[in-house]
């Protein structure tokens, strides 16, 4: 599938819940269950034969609605990574922010990724953050992904965005005071 | 020496970058910050954990939206999980110091609607909210673009934001509209021939005659949808139009303050010589009333035409997505759009729930009745749109045809509260996505123009406004 929008992954109905925890039941819901909430057994993620932490999809994932929701149910659910060949904006950086890695690869890597594991379901995936590599296993297919160096940092530091701004609070109060042309507010 | 020409975004982030370290995203400073209830628990709770307060209250701005009834908002909310959402945003405003314009106030309405409306949205600014539609901001010419839970949090701790500047493009539309061609058929045009992905990466400036021939509410219809096209934002030189529209409004600057910002507006349009790294240019004349037959905003076509069939596309993958988006939608391919029969019309969101939006509605469907086996919903982006429809006697003129007016919200774009399409049901919407149960679990979206919603209200099929003009 391409262009699988936000909306697919978390329907707007569950977004109100007011904590961060248990958006994994309603991951793609009505792609997962049918209207009577039993499991559609031809969806991808109610099928035993594919299983592990990263999830390969076709170009432009996550378009639509900002919802970090997104995010949080595929990471809830067990996911740690997810391959396309494009992704959305918004969602890249939800993604990265909660520690899901978006790897951006080829358009023709994922063809080959794709036909492996229809091959073998069982085939491994390799990704090193360190040295920005995706590697299919037993083809021996490997390609290096792009990752935003602060990104790549937080990842593997596990720093947190808040701490760094607040950090930044004397540049910033600078900033507010050396203003002209202000007439925002 | 001359400074190099620079394009309208770059003015305006460049003027917030706090600062700019190689291997780190900008530190952008943002001028306003709007939030409503879904979006925002998390952050609140993110401060409450860290013991810290809102950086600058006096910079955010609270309204309740997404789940709130479009009938009988006087008494509570109904649904329990939307009435603590709405109530959570109320207490943590007030634990906050944030003003609210929550249910009831003169001021409430869709987020995206407020904003310009109370004139918080000013030129050159940078605004943020928790919603991907915040890129409708930018029809003022201010950097205006959605963010994620964790980004909010972010801003509400600091007052800026972490961000990679994105690549320019220039989308230039010129010559003139035919009749009965609006601006949501400008953008759903555009949205089908640059597909849903393929603004990534980059924030566009609309310009061309046909687009400085826009009203205001016009121009923030387009910047509106241009998340659509996978775009971050989409942004539009203030003009005379914008200055016009802006002022007396409550938070617009008054007396000596105004000609001060006037001045300050005035050197933010694009420099002559500036360069975008992508530019895409349309003829108005070939535009038409537009209407999506698919599951994305990229799968539409002239109401004119027929729905594609497979051989329209080359790859296997689109194929296939095609596929699956006509079996949804439970259409056949290469039959004509027109005469599509719908069940539900609506005509409401931050798209298009302007009070020109329900003018042009008024327009077309005074002297007329709604088509019986229709229910339709109209419903106003804000209280002042809906007092002020109310003043003009738009609702007696909707009351009379059979449409009834409701309260102001998000009501049916998204399904999240009551205001819902039933499974298998077929809507004509003026809202901004069609994706699958975008407005309810199995419902099939047909988005259009307020002309177009408003005319297959009357006949209960898709049908061209021109017919009835």
């Amino acid at each position: 599938m391409e262009n699988i929008d936000t909306d697919q992954i978390i329907p707007a109905r569950f977004l109100k819940a007011v904590t961060r925890e248990g958006f994994d039941q309603h991951l793609f819901r009505d792609w997962r269950f049918d209207s009577n909430n039993k499991p559609r057994k031809d969806f991808v993620l109610n099928d035993k034969t594919f299983k592990g932490k990263i999830l390969v999809t076709r170009r432009n994932f996550g378009i639509g609605s900002s919802r970090e929701h997104a995010a949080w149910a595929l990471k809830d659910y067990g996911f740690d990574a997810v391959v396309s060949s494009f992704f959305a904006d918004i969602f890249k950086t939800n993604a990265l922010i909660n520690q899901l890695l978006p790897v951006t690869v080829s358009p023709d890597f994922l063809k080959k990724l794709f036909a492996e594991i229809k091959k073998n379901p069982q085939t491994i995936v390799n990704i090193d953050i360190p040295n920005q590599i995706i590697e299919i296993k037993n083809a021996n297919i490997k390609e290096k992904f792009p990752l935003d160096p602060y990104r790549k940092m937080c990842l593997i530091k596990g720093y947190d965005d808040i701490n760094y701004l607040l950090n930044q609070k004397f540049d910033i109060i600078k900033f507010e005071k050396q203003r002209k042309n202000d007439f925002s507010i | 020496m001359k400074n190099k020409p620079k394009t309208l975004f770059d003015k305006v982030w460049d003027s917030h970058v706090v600062t700019r370290k190689k291997d780190y995203p900008d530190l952008l400073y943002i001028d306003a910050h709007l939030i409503h209830e879904v979006t925002t628990p998390q952050a609140f709770d993110g401060l409450r954990r860290r013991k810290i307060k809102v950086a600058r209250p006096d910079r955010t701005w609270a309204t309740a939206d997404h789940n709130v009834p479009t009938k009988n908002q006087h008494l509570p909310i109904k649904e329990l999980l939307s009435k603590i959402q709405v109530e959570k945003l109320t207490k943590n405003c007030q634990e906050f110091g944030i003003r609210l314009y929550g249910m009831g106030h003169p001021f409430q309405g869709i987020v995206h609607i407020i904003g310009p409306e109370l004139g918080i949205t000013k030129p050159g600014m940078t605004i943020v909210c928790g919603d991907s539609h915040t890129s409708t901001h930018g029809a003022f010419g201010a950097v205006a673009f959605g963010i994620g839970t964790s980004e909010v949090e972010q801003v509400l701790a600091s007052q800026c934001i972490l961000q990679n500047k994105p690549k320019t493009m220039n989308i230039e539309v010129n010559g003139k509209l035919g009749k009965g061609v609006v601006s949501k058929d400008i953008i759903l045009y555009i949205i089908s021939k640059i597909s849903t992905g393929g603004g990534t990466g980059y924030f566009v400036e609309y310009t061309g005659s046909t687009i400085k021939n826009l009203s205001m509410e016009a121009r923030m219809t387009i910047c509106n949808m241009s998340i659509e096209m996978g775009a971050r934002g989409g942004l539009i030189a203030p003009d005379e139009t914008t200055y016009q529209y802006m002022k007396g409004r409550p938070f617009a600057p008054k007396e000596k303050n105004w000609d001060s910002a006037l001045r300050n507006w005035q050197t933010l349009p694009t420099d002559k010589g500036a360069k975008y790294d992508k530019r895409v240019a349309f003829d108005a004349s070939d535009i038409e009333p537009m209407v999506t037959y698919g599951t994305n905003p990229g799968m539409g076509i002239k109401i004119s035409q027929h729905i594609p069939t497979e051989d329209n596309f080359q790859m296997e993958s689109q194929r296939s997505s095609f596929r699956k988006a006509v079996n949804y939608m439970n259409i056949k391919p290469g039959k004509k759009i027109q005469d599509q029969k719908v069940d539900y019309v609506f005509l409401g969101s931050c798209t298009n729930s302007r009070i020109e939006d329900l003018r042009m509605v008024a327009h077309i469907v005074k002297g007329r009745k709604k088509a019986d086996d229709v229910e339709v919903f109209v419903v106003p982006g804000s209280r002042q749109v809906e007092t002020q429809a109310r003043k003009e006697g738009i609702d007696k003129i909707l009351k009379d045809s059979g449409f009834e007016l409701r309260g102001p919200g998000c009501s049916a774009c998204l399904g999240m509260n009551e205001d819902k399409i039933p499974s298998g049901k077929y809507c004509i919407s003026t809202s901004n996505r069609n994706f699958e149960g975008r407005q309810g679990p199995g419902a099939r979206t047909f988005l259009a123009s307020p002309l177009t919603a408003a005319a297959s209200a009357l006949t209960g099929r898709i049908t061209d406004p021109r017919e009835l003009l």
